[in-house]
């Protein structure tokens, strides 16, 4: 194994766990202000890279432009998801019950997208879906590097939302404390709302990259809905900073530990980092007991 | 005392029901009869991945076996019955599949049964089946495990998977020297459809002098390749022989060589490129140009049985020859072998079903002849390589083959 080649796997590894970090952000989201465990969260991101399909092949969009159509698409999905399914589940069992709520949405949505697109794997084309540029003696592909960039862009808007914006306080006060948040006057049940709406609308730029780099069809949510889990078990359940950091990190360490081992290694090391790490904290990297916001 | 009491009542109630469990059932199960009432049809019980990773493969099983009952169908059925077939999903997992065909067993109380997608799925499958005493006729678990788990109500139409790369490998060690590639990187997932194929292959190839410079497996759950395909690349080997089980993966590689700016002048996958238009619209046209797969079958094959089935194909799902899925020839030919079986034995009796495919006889199918060993092994199929030659999907290995064209080589560079 050389050292470019190691170097190689970390730029990978950083450039691929930005994206996943994306996607588990929204998860995180969810999580930290609802108590609802989003297993659809992977069905929703494939439902994101179809919809982006649909209107690169239909209507001849550009899959960063198609973003403008999708992201509020899938945000007012979200929304709808909310306040259809996810609000009437109460009590002390709601985040078992979510559990099981999303994993229905996730089959009903896995079943209307085979019937429409069908089963067969497709791929997102774009001109800079295959080609690549050579920094410092690396090829690194254009998808991966405006997938980063996309990344950090709505990383840095939902930072500058969360912590910028009066909405944003309204979140992070229900993050902490709901009953605090809903007598110091604020909406808590609309928060909630908008919050799954936001979580769900990033799968929409995820799964675009996900389409992009990955033939994929509605059954490709199962792989991408485990290692989601993962990545804010590790975080730390709820903590937006967590997810970005566990994004990263674990993606870089499977990619390391694949060039440096062998690939075969590389599944069980994700997992077995998350075991070790989950033993000496519990509540992940970056989660706290009483508040959950990193 | 009193709890002594209760135990022994309890003992004596299971021993009662479990007494009559065995009184009513038979080891020849709910067909071991073999015979259906008049104006009864014959239900076979399948089980199939229509989700899941197997999900395209699983649902042109599913067109397959629903093209081969609806010919049947139109001939009389089997033996007069009409055929109706019962599909279940496993999700293309190897635990569901046992409790789909037990159920079909023994709920449904199906006559036949046809076999799951994958030699993941049939060997558990086969084995769950065998101890109902049904017969497992399959077209797509051809892995060694499967044929060395001891079972003798298992029959695979298809072709035996370890030997499928071996007309490449010929091909790539009968080159000339001043064509032949010096070096070759193996890589492929762990599945017992993929690695038995590839010591065969390298056996052969590094006899040629032909040196390894990559060869490492990846497991079957993973979803980022691009390290995987960024090593391969950075070995620089002039072939890649990849072990996989489906589209994704061969995509996920091709495009991280594209992006890598390497392109071997030899690539070929042991399943992916043979899916037909699922293929060619994963990765595009231009870039399936001069990629690879072994397989017994193709579109174009000229095998009348094999034209008939893919006209019919087409009417019914449109496209062309070449966007037919070898997935729906293997499936139709377990139709066929379980027709010319059940004729033979004049009935449904699954005992029979198996002694007689056991005994030597060959049977004529969309894939070519079909003959089993002991072992449930189809030892007639010949294996081809095929490869993606524009917008044609045509046969170039064994090259001595009639139906041969000429091979492209070096493959052409990506054109995406």
């Amino acid at each position: 194994m050389s050292g470019s080649a190691l170097v190689h796997s970390i730029i990978d590894g950083v450039l691929t766990g930005s994206v996943y970090a994306l996607m588990a952000t929204g998860l995180t989201l969810i999580f930290g202000v609802m108590d609802i465990i989003n297993v659809a969260q992977g069905i929703f991101v494939i439902l994101g890279a179809y919809l982006s399909y649909a209107l690169s092949v239909h209507l001849g969009i550009d899959l960063f432009v198609g973003l403008a159509i999708t992201i509020p698409t899938l945000f007012l999905v979200g929304i709808v998801v909310e306040r259809v399914f996810l609000s009437r589940i109460k009590g002390p069992e709601k985040v078992v019950m979510s559990i099981l709520v999303t994993y229905a949405i996730s089959l009903v949505i896995e079943g209307a997208l085979n019937m429409v697109f069908s089963v067969n794997y497709v791929e997102l084309h774009a001109w800079y879906v295959n080609r690549s540029v050579r920094v410092f003696g690396f090829w690194l592909p254009y998808i991966y590097l405006l997938g980063f960039a996309m990344a950090v862009v709505l990383l840095g808007a939902l930072y500058f939302m969360l912590y910028r914006t009066r909405f944003g306080a309204s979140v992070r006060a229900s993050l902490a404390d709901q009953t605090a948040a809903a007598l110091v006057g604020i909406n808590v049940k609309n928060v909630s709302t908008i919050c799954f709406g936001i979580g769900i609308a990033v799968t929409a730029a995820g799964g675009m990259i996900y389409g992009a780099t990955n033939a994929f069809n509605a059954s490709s949510s199962y792989d991408l809905i485990s290692r989601l889990l993962v990545i804010i078990v590790l975080g730390g359940m709820g903590s937006i900073g967590g997810a970005l950091a566990a994004g990263v990190f674990m993606i870089t360490i499977e990619d390391v530990v694949s060039v440096i081992w062998g690939p075969v290694w590389s599944s069980l090391t994700f997992f077995l980092i998350l075991v070790i790490i989950l033993s000496v904290r519990p509540q992940g990297i970056f989660g706290k007991q009483t508040a959950r916001l990193a | 005392m009193i709890k002594r009491k209760g135990l022994f009542s309890t003992l004596s109630v299971a021993s009662v029901a479990l007494a009559t469990l065995f009184t009513f059932s038979s080891p020849g199960g709910a067909s071991s009869s073999g015979t259906i009432a008049k104006g009864q049809p014959v239900l076979i019980g399948t089980s199939l991945s229509l989700s899941g990773d197997f999900s395209a493969d699983g649902t042109a099983f599913q067109q397959g076996y629903e093209l081969w009952a609806a010919d049947q169908n139109a001939r009389g059925g089997l033996l007069g019955h009409k055929i109706q077939l019962k599909i279940v999903s496993d999700a293309s997992s190897p635990t569901q599949v046992v409790t789909n065909y037990q159920d079909l067993i023994s709920s449904d109380h199906v006559d036949l049964t046809f076999g799951p997608f994958s030699s993941l799925l049939t060997l558990p499958a086969a084995k769950a089946v065998a101890r109902y005493g049904y017969a497992m006729v399959e077209g797509a678990g051809g892995a060694p495990s499967v044929f060395q788990a001891g079972l003798t109500n298992v029959f695979d139409s298809a072709l035996p998977v370890a030997s499928g790369l071996v007309p490449f490998a010929k091909w790539i060690a009968s080159l000339p020297k001043s064509q032949r590639p010096t070096s070759i990187a193996y890589v492929t997932s762990t599945d017992p459809f993929t690695e038995p194929q590839i010591p065969v292959a390298e056996k052969i190839i590094k006899a040629a002098g032909v040196k390894t410079v990559y060869y490492k497996t990846f497991p079957a759950e993973a979803t980022d390749y691009t390290p995987i395909a960024d090593a391969v690349a950075s070995a620089k080997a002039q072939v890649v022989i990849l072990g996989s089980v489906d589209v994704p993966t061969v995509s996920a590689f091709m495009q991280a060589f594209e992006q890598a700016h390497y392109n071997p002048k030899a690539f070929i996958a042991t399943a992916g490129p043979d899916q037909g238009s699922a293929f060619t619209k994963a990765v595009g046209l231009g870039n399936a140009d001069g990629m690879m797969v072994p397989n017994a079958w193709f579109g174009g094959s000229k095998n009348a049985m094999s034209e008939k089935m893919v006209a019919e194909y087409i009417k019914k799902y449109g496209g062309t020859a070449a966007d037919v899925n070898a997935d729906v020839a293997e499936a139709y030919s377990v139709g066929q072998v379980i027709t010319q079986a059940v004729e033979k034995t004049g009935g449904f009796n699954n005992a029979k079903i198996i002694s007689y495919l056991h005994s030597g006889v060959t049977i004529q199918s969309v894939l070519g002849p079909v003959k089993f060993n002991s072992l449930g092994e189809n030892i007639k199929p010949t294996a081809f390589t095929f490869q993606w030659q524009g917008s044609n999907f045509v046969e170039v290995n064994p090259a001595t083959d009639p139906g041969a064209v000429k091979i492209l080589y070096p493959k052409p560079a990506w054109k995406n």
